[in-house]
Parts: structure tokens; sequence; C-alpha cells
């Protein structure tokens, strides 16, 4: 299923238009970023500090990329020592294969995961369930989202583009003896009373990773409601997964990365619980699991790694702040893009994953105004980035994956024209003075003219060109 | 999976080695430079757990024991989970009417069912707190199992007032975590919470639905 979707190209347009049409989210998403961005710019109100500390979490990982495959050796080392299992997976599928054959190992059937936005690249659930192995999401947005038989539309804030009457609505529908009410506190006691019993009963819990510390093997995870600690901590075997840019060198680059990544997503001095997991329950030690493994998942990363330019789309921290603060993001929501990752950081890191081919429409659901590069915490210089992408979409090269898949013979010729036109003073004033005089009855239906007028209005033109106008007040040279 | 990583580090050092990056030097100036006095530690931590729903309650060396006991027999509390450390500080100050106190001294597969089903509140120590943030610092040990600070619908938690840090950095600087991290170490900062539906704040999602500092004075 996975395999042939790959083939297709994902059309970000048509799914917009459908996002767009729909008030509802529109309104949901709309009060939702709102009020993230204002709580973000509560906790860095204090430009000195944020400058200061944006510098350090830059630095921070920028520096663990300059030595990424020594620190990935070096976690390696020291998490085997402390007694977490570490699994290597250059694709998704290799992933799924490790992580399942842990579980069939201890013969799980029941499963609960925290958040993990990896295991949504790698399309676990789906994949497990094929081979029998229920897996619940115990985040609650996550949880939601699988009630709903849904995806995530943001990395942050899974349900965010549901308000409380519809989730009242699905929790009626599809929990047992579950009454109609829309009080928050209610549905969220009501779902704390599903997930217990399956804490209680899971024999394997599945996590991601915010920063995995090469210099101790530790793994650090944020969270708020204790599902994280319980899937980390409950299960007797915990299997953590996660992107191999994810390593940090020393255990003092956490608390910058920690509270940039806090403040930056939700707007708050830190999540509810800190987690940092060293190693599985050792002799004497009353619980937590037995066994801990970690899977380092390259999927694409290393080619994303292999260009100076496009390798700073790893220095990310998953914060959401540049979805937040989108405002193609914040008006078509996060189901348009398709992907796990939407808004600009998706933009930038998909298209890499995936290929130009699937997902060069991405880079250009982009009104390039800057915002995500104004508050990403780790300075990615986002629209660089796109830029890039975009250039590498009509340009066949080994950098990108399926480099100069939407080349098109047409658009080339037109460019070809276009410089042409403004490299001769005399093709200059032709065309020029053609558009002018024709322009007003040139047909919207026309190719390429066609893609502006759909969604815009047609240009008027001016009937004499600016240099015509400029002659006749007496301007030299023009 | 061997081929796996062989392969993927092999390319990453290529690459690396084709496009070396120089890196600023990281100035943890920042975070060196948040200080505070102890007072105003202790007001800060305060203030920011009280404004995500933490309890405070003061005591001193001497009466902290009667303290929990006289909160929790006023809130109703029927079982206290314990763990060996204060176990004798507790038994000395209880009372015929305060909570029936259930030690953790066995692994939790024996234990799970009454873990999740059949105990109120749990107290633990804390190795300190945290002024920047307003967050209880966590190392579970044998002695105080990492389960008795998430399950139980209550947390008390013991926050001696001269174990103030200003910064997360500070605490794990100071203190050489980096030397030997323990099987787990947390930083609590206030009671289970999400905002996942409407961005409205609900408490005690999976984790404690209260979380009971016990500021002891020295």
């Amino acid at each position: 299923m996975v395999d042939a979707a790959a083939h297709t190209t994902i059309d970000f347009a048509k799914a917009s238009r459908t996002a767009l049409a729909d008030q509802q989210l529109r309104g949901n998403f709309r009060r939702a970023m709102d009020g993230l961005m204002s709580k973000r710019a509560v906790q860095f109100a204090d430009s000195r500090e944020w400058h200061a500390m944006r510098a350090l979490g830059a630095s921070v990982r920028l520096r663990a990329l300059s030595k990424l495959p020594e620190l990935l050796e070096k976690l390696e080392e020291n998490c085997t020592r402390n007694g977490i299992r570490v699994h290597w997976a250059s694709t998704t599928a290799e992933a799924n294969a490790i992580v399942l054959s842990i579980m069939q190992r201890v013969d799980t059937r029941l499963v609960v995961k925290g958040k993990s936005m990896v295991s949504e690249e790698m399309h676990l659930n789906a994949f497990l369930e094929e081979h029998g192995i229920e897996i619940l999401e115990s985040d609650l947005g996550e949880y939601i989202v699988q009630l709903d038989e849904a995806t995530p539309s943001h990395i942050i804030m899974p349900a965010i583009h549901m308000n409380t009457k519809q989730i009242a609505h699905l929790f009626r529908q599809k929990i047992k003896d579950a009454e109609y009410t829309e009080d928050v506190a209610r549905l969220t006691d009501l779902a704390r009373r599903v997930l217990r019993a399956k804490f209680a009963a899971a024999e394997v819990g599945v996590s991601g990773v915010n920063a995995a510390v090469a210099e101790t093997g530790t793994l650090c995870l944020v969270e708020n409601e204790g599902n994280g600690r319980m899937c980390t901590t409950v299960p007797p075997v915990h299997i953590a997964v996660m992107g191999l840019e994810k390593v940090v060198e020393r255990l003092e680059d956490v608390p910058p990365v920690i509270s940039l990544l806090t403040r930056s997503a939700t707007g708050q001095p830190i999540t509810t619980y800190v987690n940092m997991i060293t190693s599985p329950r050792k002799d004497g030690e009353r619980d937590g699991p037995r066994e801990v493994h970690l899977v380092i998942l390259d999927n694409g990363r290393s080619n994303v790694y292999a260009d100076a330019e496009l390798r700073d789309t790893l220095r990310c921290i998953r914060c959401g702040a540049c979805m937040n603060h989108c405002p193609v993001y914040t008006k078509v929501g996060g189901h348009a893009y398709e992907a796990p990752y939407p808004g600009p950081i998706g933009k930038i890191l998909v298209p890499q994953i995936e290929g130009l081919d699937r997902r060069g429409e991405m880079p250009h659901a982009c009104t390039m105004c800057n915002a995500c590069v104004e508050i990403c915490p780790v300075k990615i210089p986002i629209v660089g980035i796109m830029g890039r992408l975009r250039a590498e979409a009509v340009h066949p090269s080994s950098a990108v994956k399926d480099a100069g898949a939407r080349a098109s013979r047409t658009e080339a010729l037109v460019w070809k024209g276009w410089a042409a036109a403004n490299a001769s003073p005399l093709a200059y004033r032709i065309a020029s003075g053609l558009a002018a005089r024709l322009g007003n009855m040139a047909p919207s239906s026309l190719p390429l003219l066609k893609d502006w007028t759909n969604v815009r209005t047609k240009p008027r033109f001016a009937g004499r060109t600016l240099h015509e106008m400029a002659r006749e007040k007496g301007i030299a040279d023009v | 999976m061997s081929d796996a990583r062989t392969s993927i580090l092999t390319r990453l050092r290529a690459s690396r080695d084709a496009h070396p990056v120089t890196v600023p030097p990281s100035d943890f100036g920042v975070l060196a430079g948040m200080r505070w006095s102890p007072e105003e530690r202790l007001d800060r931590l305060r203030t920011m757990m009280e404004a995500v729903h933490t309890e405070f309650l003061d005591a001193t060396e001497a009466d902290w024991p009667a303290v929990v006991r006289d909160f929790l027999r006023a809130e109703g509390v029927k079982t206290l989970l314990h763990g060996t450390p204060i176990a004798a500080a507790l038994a000395a100050a209880w009372t015929p009417g305060a909570p029936e106190r259930i030690a953790y001294d066995q692994p939790v597969e024996g234990f799970k069912e009454r873990l999740f089903t059949g105990i109120d509140a749990g107290i633990t120590t804390t190795l300190g707190g945290i002024a920047h943030t307003g967050s209880l610092i966590l190392w579970p040990t044998p002695e105080e199992p990492r389960l008795m600070s998430l399950v139980p619908p209550v947390h008390v938690a013991l926050l001696r007032a001269d174990r103030l840090y200003d910064t997360f950095w500070q605490a794990m600087t100071e203190n050489r975590w980096s030397q030997g991290m323990p099987t787990n170490a947390l930083l609590v900062s206030g009671p289970s919470k999400t905002a996942d539906i409407e961005q409205t704040l609900a408490y005690g999602v999976h984790g404690p639905k209260r979380l009971i500092v016990v500021v002891v004075r020295v």
C-alpha cells in the first residue's frame, strides 16, 4: 500500500483548495495558531536572551552535525555499555522489520506508543496492524487522531484540526459506554480511563527521542501528559525510534535544546516531564523495562547530509514553531500536505526524503515571507533551502532524489525568451510595447497565463510602457 | 542490520569529509548568567509551579511527616505509597486515621494491579529544584522506584529549601551528571496535563492529577 503510493505525485494545490473551502477547519487552525504564536512571543519577550539562546541552540545542533558519524558511533558505544540495544535502519521498511522482530520475539499482542513523528514517517501503526499487533497511541491528541482513523495535522498538536464538539462526537461513537460531553476535563478523564488499563497490559512501549546524548548514551523525551513516561517505564520492553540527526554531543547540550524546543513549540517554559533514560532496569531496581532498544533511522537523511547547503535541514529540533507562524499552513492546515511533516520544515524535509517527483510541489507552497526563518530556534535557513529545492526540481542533478523531475521544456523556453528579451534593448522595447498594447486582449485561458488567472484577477495593462512614460517626462537614457 | 550501520556511517563520513563545517563556539553564558538569590529561587519556583496547578505545603525538618499526614488525611487519601528512605520518618509520625502506608518494596510485576488501581498517593524525595523553569529533579532509585511519581493520582514531593539551583544546566554541570547518569533522571514541573483538545488545559491526563510540593526548611 505504502509502496504504491510512493509513485504518485501528491497534488498539494488540489488538497489545499478543499481545505480552504472548509470554514470550520480554517477557524480551528486560525484560533490555535494565534494562541500558539502569542504564547511563544511571551516566552521570548527578552530579545537579548532570545538571540543568545538561539545562537547557543544553533551552535549545539551545528556542532552535532559537524561530527555526526563520530557522535552516532559514540552514542551506540555508550548506549550499548549501558545495556541499551542499538539497531540501524537505512529505510523505514528496515526499521519496521527491526521493530516487528523484537515484538515477535517477546510475543507481543498489545503495544502502547508515545508521540513519535519518526513512527509516523515509518507508518508503523499500519505495518504492525498488518501483522496482527494492536498498537495504541497514548498521547491524547494522537489517540484522538487514531480513533478518527486520520493522521496528525500538526507535529506537536496532532488533533489541532478538530474542535471540542467534533472530539465529543468521536468519543461518543468510538469509546464503549461513553456519554456525550463537551467538557474537556471529562473527555480527558475518559481517555485516561481507557488508556490506564492499556499501559498496565501492554508488553511493549514505543517512543520517539527528542535528543540522544552521545557522551552518556542518554535518551531524552519531553512531554506533558505522563504517557511518555508510562510507555517507557511500565511495559517490559521499550523501543525508541529516532532519526539519525537527533544526536547531541554532550549532556550539557540538552538544557538549551529543550528550553528552545518547549518554549518555541507551545510557549511553555518547560514541559511537565523531561524524561532522561540511560539504561534498562538494573539488578535490584523495581520497575522500568527489562529491555531498551534504540532504532536509528536514516531514510534519506544521509543524502540530505551530503549537500553542504541542504544539510542545515537536519538541524531541526521539531518544535513546530515554523508551522504556527506560516501563513500558508495556517490557512490550509496540516492535512493538505499529505505528509508526516507539514508546514515549512515539511516543505524542505519531505521532498528530500521522498523525492521531487512525488513531492515537487511542496517547496512551491510558500510565499517566501521568511516568518519561519525569523522564529526558527536553531536558525535553519528554510526559505533559502526552499528556493534551492525549486531549482533542483527542474535541473537534473545528484543532490536531491528525483532532481529534475519537474523540468518542463515550455517553462525552459519561456525563461530563455524572457532572458533574451531582457538582454537586448530592441527586443525588450518590442516585447513590452506589444504587451502594453495587446495584453488586455489576451484571453485569461491562455496557457501559462491560466495558472495565474485561475486564482487571481488578470492584471490590466497600462496601455503605454514605463519607458514610454519616462521618455515623455524628459528622463534621459531610457 | 550491520550492513545498514556500515553504509550509513560510511556515507556520513564521506559527506562530512567532503564538506567539513566550521562551528561557532557554544557560549553557555546565557544560561550561566541566570542567577537568583536563595529566597528568589524559592519564590520563582513556587510562582512558576503554582501557575501550572502545583500545590505547596511549608514544613521543617522536624515536622514534615506530620504536615504530610495531616494534609493527606484532610484530603481523604486512603493509601500512601512510599519508599524506604523515608519509611521510618513517616512511621514515627503516623497516627490512627492517617492513610495506610504501603511500601514499594517488590518488583512491579507482582504489584502492578494494586499500583494501578489501589493507591491514592505516592510520596518521593527529590534531588532539588530549578528556579528558572520551576522544576523538581528526581533520580528514582531501587529504594524509590520510577512509577511512584507517575501512577498514583496524587504525587507528594519533598523539596529541601537549601537544594535549589538556578537552571537545569547549573544542576547538571555542578553535580557532574555527565560522569554517571542513573537509569532514569527526571524533571517534573507540575501535575500531568494536556492541551490536546482545542488547546484547553486539562490536568491529570495520564500521570498524577495533583502534585503537592512539601518545602522542607532547614
